[in-house]
C-alpha cells in the first residue's frame, strides 16, 4: 500500500522516508478520526474556512480554505532551526541539544510530553457543544479553528511520541485518545480540563486565560535541550497566538457590548435587556484566572527545579535572562501565607520557577485587562476590570488552605464563602450567561450579548459565510 | 584472620590515613596462574597415581603480595595467594583424574593459614575487598563443589594456628584435622580482634555444615584465640585431633579412606589447561571463543560468545583426544577468565551485554555430547560442572547483565542458560536487515534438556525454576517445548524473554533502555539485582552470598570498621578502636 503522505499528513519530518513513524501513525490516525467523530465538535457542518499549517516558513505557512472538518489535514512541523543548536541552561548547559531521547531522562520527558499532550484534545472535549450557540457564524469558525489546531497539537505530542519513545510511546500516544475530559474513569491529568466549557463567555475566557498558560507551558518546552521538542514547541506558539487573539478580542467585543447597553439603558444592570453585566465579566475574569494559575503547580516544587537542571524545561525566555542559567547559587522571592499574612519569602531559584513561569504569565495577563479598561475608558465610564489577587481562589500550591479575597487579604474561611458568590460566578450568573446563549448562524448576524469584531478573517468581511452547517 | 602486632614491622605501624581508596593505583588483576610458577603454593601430586592424594601446601611468600603495601606474613594471604589456589584447584580436577583426596596444608611450621592479610584489607578500597571476598568464597565452594560432584575429596590437615580465613579454608573442606600441640588452635577473630565478619563462609559453614550448636558457635566467633584440642572436637570445630608424633600417618590414613570412596576413574590421564590466547587492548579483550568490546562512554561492555563451529566429536575419545581445545571447555575457561579479569579491573563498565554467534544446530550437538556423557566419563562431567560454576560466577556478579537474542545468535540449551542468568533478555523479533534476509533468519532460542536442572543456581534449583518460581506447570508446560526453535513472539508469550521489539523498535527500544539504566545509582543496582536473582530456596552457598556477604559489604563501609577509628586501621597500631555504639 503506498500512500502519498506529505499530501495526507503535511509534514517537515520526513514521515515519506521514516517506517518507523509511518506505522506508528497508520494505527493511530485512524483511532484519531475516530476519536474526532466522537469527541469532537458536536454541531454537524460541511465545511468550515480553516487555516491548515502546510510548511514552517516565515511566509506562507498557512493556507486559508473551506474544507470538511473530518478531512482537516493535521500535519506534523518542527520549526526549521540549525543544527548546532546548545543547552541553554542547567546542568549540560553549553553542551549540543539532544537529537535523541537519552535514557536516563525517557521517563520524565516522556511525562511532560504526555501531560501537555493531555491537555490538548481536552479542550476540544470541553468545547464540544459550544458550537450549538454560537453567537455568529464567524465566531463559530473560530471554534473550530481552535479545536483543529489543539487537534493538530495533539497530532504534534504524539509525533514525539512515536518518534522517540518506542512502544511505550506508542502506548501512551493511544492512552491520549483514551482518557476523556470529565470521565469518571478515565478523566484527563489535569483537574481544570475536566470541566465543561458551559457558554461562550467561558470560551473567551479560557482561550484568554488558559490558553495563555499553554503558551507559557510550550515556552518553558520551547527551551528544552530535547531539540525535536523544542522544535515542535516553537511552531505550535505560532498557532496558539491565533487562540489567544479570539478570547483576547472575544472579551473585547463582549465588554464593547455590555458598555453599549450600560449606555442605552444607563445602568449597570444590563441582564434584563439581554447583556453581561460588568461585575459578572468580573466574576468570570476570577474564576478563569485563578484556575489558570493552579495550572503552573505549586509554587515551590522540586521536580521543576530537576526538570530545569536536567535541561528538560527552561524558563520563559531563558536565554534573554541574564545570569548564569544554572542558578544553583541564586535565590527567589515567592507569595505564601505566614504567621496569618500574605508575605514573601526568599528561597532557592532553583525551587521557585514555577512561581517564576507564573509571575511572567501574571505580567502578560495585565495586558488584556489594560485594553478592557482602555474600552471602558473611552466609553466613559469609571468602573475597571482587574486581576484578583495570585492567593485567591487557588486550590493548588502555597495559598490552597489560605482563604484570600480577591484584594489580597487574608480572611477566615466563613468570610470567604460568605462572599464567594460577589467573587465569583454564582448560580444566578451562570444561568443568566446560560440564557444568552442562542445560536446565530446567518451570515453577518450577531447575538445580543456581544459585538461584532472589527474584521473578519484573511480579510474576509465579517457577514462571509465562513460555515457551511450541514 | 589474624597477625600479631609484633610481626608488623616499624615501617608498617602506621595505618594508612584516609579511606585508602587506591582504586585508581590499584593494577590490572590477571588470574592466570602455572603450578610451575606459584608463589605461594606447591602441588605435590608426586604420589598421587600410587595413592589417589594430592597435598597442596601453603607456603606464602612474604613479599608476593599482588599489590605493594603489606607483607604477607604468618601464611596470611591475599588476592594473589587464592588466584594461584583456584587454578590449583582447577588443575586437580581437569589435569589430575587420578587425584582422589586433596590434602590442604601448610608448609610453615606453626601457622596453617593466618587468614587474610589485615594491612592488605585496611589499606584496600571498598570495591576491592568485596571482589577478593567474592572470588575467595567462590573458590571456595568451587572446593565443595570437587568434593561433592568430582571424587575429589579435601582434607583440611591443620599443621598450625588456622584463624580466620585460615580456618574458613578448613571449613571448606570435608574433614578437618587438627594437630594437637598445645598451642594450635582454630579461631574466627574477626569480630572481637577486627570488628568485621570472617565473611569467606566461615559463620555459615560453623552453624549450616558443621553444625555447631548456635551458642557455641557464639562464644567461638567472639573468642579471638580460638579453641583447640578435645573442645574443639567436642564442639564439631574440627573432626579430630591428632597428636604430632602421629600426624603424617594419621593426615595420610584419613586421605587414604577419603580416596577409597571416590568415584574418580582409575587409569585415566588428564587434560592439560594449557595457557588462554587472549589479546588484550584498551577497547577490549578476545580470546578465541569470547569475545568482549568495552564501551567506556557508555558504561558497557559488549560480550559475545561464539558458538562452535562444526567439528562435533563423534566419540567420548575424542572429546579427551581435543582437551583443553574442546570448545565447551575451552569457551568455558575464557567466559570465566573474562568475568574474572572485568569484575576486577573494570568496575564502570557498569552493564554487560551478552550476545552468542554461531549456529544453533552445532550448539546442542556439542550440548548433546555432554548430556550423553556426563554421568559415564569424568571429564565430560568436569566441565559440564565447570560450567556450572561459570554460571553461577555471572549470578553472584555485581553487574546488570542484559541478553541480547538477535538473528545469528546459538541462545540454545545450554548457552541459553546465560541468557537466564540475566537480568534481563531481549529479543529481536524479526530481522534487522530487511533485504538481506530470508525467512527463517530471526533469531532463535532453542530449549534443552539442560535447562532444566543441569545448572542449578546456588538457590539449588534451575534457571527456568527460579524464573518461574512456584509457577511448576508452567515450567511442566516448558519441557514439552524442547528442542524446537522458537521464534520472537513466542518466546514472549512463554515468558522467556524480557520484550521482543521488532526491527523498527529493536534499535531506539534497546538505546534507552541501556541509558536508563545507566543512570541508575550503581549500588542500587547491584542491591536489587542480587535480590531478584535469587529467588525460593537458600543453600548455605546462597546464604553466604545473600546474607554473610551481604553484612559484610555493610560493615566494610561502616565508621567502625573502615573510619579511621574503626578497628580495622587500629589494628596492629597497639591503639583501641573507638566505636560508634549505637546499635543499627
Ligand atoms: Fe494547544
Ligand atoms: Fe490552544
Amino acid at each position: 500500500m503506498s500512500i502519498d503522505y506529505s499530501e495526507k499528513i503535511p509534514n517537515n519530518v520526513d514521515l515519506a522516508g521514516d517506517r518507523k513513524l509511518q506505522r506508528a501513525l497508520e494505527s493511530w490516525q485512524p483511532n484519531f478520526l475516530n476519536w474526532w467523530k466522537t469527541m469532537g465538535p458536536a454541531v454537524p457542518t460541511e465545511d468550515v474556512y480553516l487555516r491548515t499549517a502546510v510548511d514552517v516558513g516565515k511566509e506562507g505557512w498557512a493556507q486559508f480554505g473551506h474544507v470538511a472538518m473530518e478531512e482537516y489535514r493535521w500535519g506534523v512541523f518542527l520549526a526549521e532551526r540549525g543544527d548546532d543548536r546548545r543547552i541553554a541552561f542547567g546542568e549540560q548547559k553549553g553542551e549540543a541539544a539532544w537529537q535523541q531521547v537519552p535514557g536516563e531522562y525517557r521517563a520524565d520527558l516522556q511525562r511532560l510530553i504526555v501531560i501537555q499532550g493531555d491537555t490538548e484534545p481536552a479542550s476540544v472535549e470541553q468545547q464540544r457543544r459550544l458550537g450549538e450557540t454560537a453567537p455568529s457564524l464567524y465566531d463559530l469558525r473560530n471554534l473550530f479553528q481552535v479545536n483543529v489546531e489543539e487537534g493538530r497539537h495533539l497530532w504534534a505530542m504524539v509525533y514525539l511520541l512515536h518518534a522517540f519513545f518506542g512502544r511505550n510511546g506508542r502506548e501512551e500516544a493511544e492512552a491520549l485518545l483514551h482518557r476523556n475530559s470529565g470521565d469518571l474513569d478515565s478523566p484527563r491529568i489535569l483537574g481544570a480540563f475536566n470541566e465543561e466549557t458551559p457558554d461562550w463567555l467561558s470560551f473567551f475566557m479560557f482561550t484568554y486565560f488558559t490558553d495563555r498558560d499553554g503558551k507559557y507551558q510550550l515556552g518553558t518546552l520551547k527551551e528544552s535541550a530535547f531539540d525535536p521538542l523544542s522544535r515542535t514547541c516553537e511552531f505550535m506558539l505560532k498557532e496558539e497566538a491565533h487562540h489567544m487573539f479570539v478570547g483576547t478580542t472575544g472579551i473585547d467585543r463582549v465588554v464593547t457590548r455590555t458598555c453599549e447597553l450600560m449606555r442605552e439603558h444607563d445602568t449597570d444592570e444590563i441582564a434584563p435587556h439581554g447583556g453581561v453585566p460588568l461585575d459578572v465579566i468580573q466574576k468570570y475574569v476570577n474564576f478563569h484566572y485563578s484556575v489558570s494559575l493552579d495550572l503552573f503547580g505549586s509554587e515551590q516544587s522540586t521536580n521543576a527545579a530537576n526538570y530545569f537542571t536536567a535541561g528538560l524545561k527552561g524558563r520563559w525566555q531563558e536565554e534573554r535572562r541574564k545570569d548564569d542559567h544554572v542558578l544553583t547559587e541564586d535565590s527567589a522571592k515567592i507569595d505564601l501565607v505566614r504567621d496569618g499574612v500574605v508575605t514573601q519569602d526568599e528561597v532557592p531559584a532553583l525551587l521557585a520557577l514555577n512561581s517564576d513561569l507564573r509571575n511572567e504569565y501574571v505580567k502578560d495577563c495585565q495586558s488584556g485587562l489594560k485594553r478592557w479598561n482602555r474600552i471602558l475608558e473611552k466609553a466613559g465610564f469609571d468602573q475597571r476590570l482587574y486581576l484578583p489577587h495570585v492567593g485567591f481562589n487557588r486550590h493548588v500550591g502555597l495559598f490552597s488552605d489560605h482563604y484570600v479575597t480577591p484584594a489580597g487579604d487574608l480572611v477566615g474561611k466563613d468570610t470567604w464563602e460568605a462572599k464567594e458568590d460577589c467573587w465569583l460566578p454564582s448560580e444566578g450568573d451562570k444561568v443568566h450567561v446560560q440564557s444568552l446563549m442562542r445560536p446565530v448562524y446567518e451570515p453577518g448576524k450577531i447575538a445580543s450579548w456581544i459585538a461584532p469584531p472589527t474584521n473578519g478573517i484573511n480579510g474576509k468581511p465579517f457577514e462571509y459565510e465562513y460555515v457551511h452547517l450541514a | 584472620m589474624t597477625e600479631e602486632t609484633g610481626t608488623i614491622d616499624a615501617a608498617g605501624t602506621t595505618a594508612p590515613s584516609g579511606s585508602a581508596e587506591h582504586t585508581e593505583e590499584t593494577p590490572a588483576v590477571s588470574f592466570d596462574a602455572d603450578p610451575a610458577t606459584y608463589r605461594h603454593w606447591t602441588l605435590d601430586t608426586s604420589g598421587s597415581a600410587e595413592t589417589g592424594v594430592a597435598y597442596l601446601r601453603l607456603d606464602i611468600d612474604e613479599t608476593g603480595g599482588i599489590v605493594p603495601g603489606y607483607e604477607l606474613k604468618m601464611n596470611s594471604y591475599d588476592l594473589g595467594v587464592d588466584i594461584e589456589l583456584y587454578d590449583a584447584t582447577q588443575r586437580l580436577r581437569f589435569e589430575h583424574p587420578e587425584v582422589r583426596t586433596v590434602v590442604v596444608t601448610s608448609a610453615k611450621d606453626k601457622n596453617f593459614c593466618a587468614g587474610a592479610n589485615i594491612r592488605m584489607l585496611a589499606q584496600s578500597s571498598h570495591p576491592w575487598k568485596v571482589n577478593f571476598c567474592k572470588f575467595t568464597n567462590e573458590t571456595r565452594n568451587g572446593i565443595e563443589d570437587a568434593t561433592a560432584n568430582s571424587g575429589q575429596t579435601y582434607l583440611a590437615a591443620v599443621n598450625g594456628t588456622a584463624a580466620g580465613g585460615g580456618y574458613e579454608l578448613a571449613l571448606a573442606c570435608e574433614q578437618i584435622l587438627l594437630i594437637d600441640d598445645n598451642s594450635s588452635a582454630v579461631s574466627l577473630p574477626e569480630v572481637p580482634l577486627l570488628g568485621v565478619l570472617p565473611g569467606t563462609g566461615g559463620l555459615t559453614r560453623v552453624i549450616d555444615k558443621r553444625k555447631v550448636r548456635k551458642d557455641r558457635a557464639d562464644v567461638f566467633a567472639t573468642t579471638s584465640e580460638g579453641m583447640r584440642g578435645k573442645r574443639a572436637v567436642e564442639w564439631k570445630l574440627v573432626d579430630e585431633v591428632v597428636p604430632k608424633r602421629a600426624w603424617d600417618e594419621t593426615v595420610a590414613e584419613r586421605a587414604a579412606t577419603a580416596a577409597a570412596g571416590s568415584s574418580r576413574p582409575a587409569d585415566a590421564s588428564g587434560v592439560a589447561l594449557t595457557p588462554l590466547q587472549r589479546e588484550e587492548t584498551a577497547d577490549g579483550i578476545t580470546y578465541e571463543h569470547v569475545k568482549a568490546t568495552f564501551d567506556r562512554d557508555r558504561g558497557l561492555v559488549e560480550i559475545t560468545v561464539l558458538g562452535p563451529d562444526g567439528g562435533v566429536p563423534e566419540s567420548c575419545a575424542r572429546v579427551h583426544e581435543l582437551g583443553a581445545d574442546f570448545w565447551p571447555l575451552a569457551m568455558t575457561r575464557e567466559l570465566d577468565d573474562l568475568i574474572l579479569r572485568l569484575r576486577a579491573n573494570e568496575l564502570e563498565l557498569g552493564t554487560w551485554l551478552i550476545r552468542t554467534q554461531g549456529d544453533v544446530e552445532d550448539a546442542l550437538a556439542f550440548e548433546r555430547v555432554i548430556e550423553q556423557h556426563s554421568k559415564d566419563d569424568w571429564l565430560v562431567n568436569e566441565i559440564r560442572h565447570y560450567f556450572k560454576r561459570v554460571l553461577k560466577r555471572l549470578d553472584v556478579t555485581s553487574r546488570s547483565l542484559i541478553a541480547l537474542i538477535e538473528p545469528g545468535s546459538c541462545f540454545a540449551g545450554a548457552l541459553l542458560e546465560l541468557a537466564f542468568a540475566c537480568d534481563r533478555q531481549y529479543m529481536l523479533d524479526g530481522t534487522l536487515d530487511e533485504d538481506d534476509s530470508e525467512q527463517g533468519d530471526e533469531a532463535q532460542i532453542m530449549l534443552s534438556a539442560s535447562n532444566f536442572g543441569t545448572f542449578p543456581m546456588s538457590n539449588g534449583i534451575s534457571r527456568l525454576g527460579s524464573r518461574f518460581y512456584g509457577d511448576d506447570d508452567h515450567v511442566a508446560k516448558l519441557r514439552q517445548e524442547t528442542d524446537r526453535r522458537i521464534e520472537a513472539r513466542e518466546a514472549l508469550e512463554l515468558g522467556l524473554v524480557t520484550d521482543a521489539p521488532d526491527d523498527i523498535d529493536w534499535e531506539d527500544e534497546i538505546r534507552i533502555m541501556l541509558e536508563e539504566r545507566a543512570s541508575l545509582s550503581p549500588d542500587a543496582l547491584t542491591g536489587m539485582e542480587a535480590n531478584h536473582r535469587f529467588v525460593g530456596p537458600e543453600t548455605m552457598e546462597s546464604r553466604i552470598f545473600s546474607r554473610l556477604t551481604a553484612w559484610q559489604n555493610w560493615i566494610f563501609v561502616r565508621p567502625n570498621a573502615s573510619g579511621p577509628e574503626g578497628a580495622l586501621r587500629k589494628y596492629g597500631t597497639g591503639r583501641k578502636a573507638e566505636f560508634d555504639r549505637r546499635r543499627v
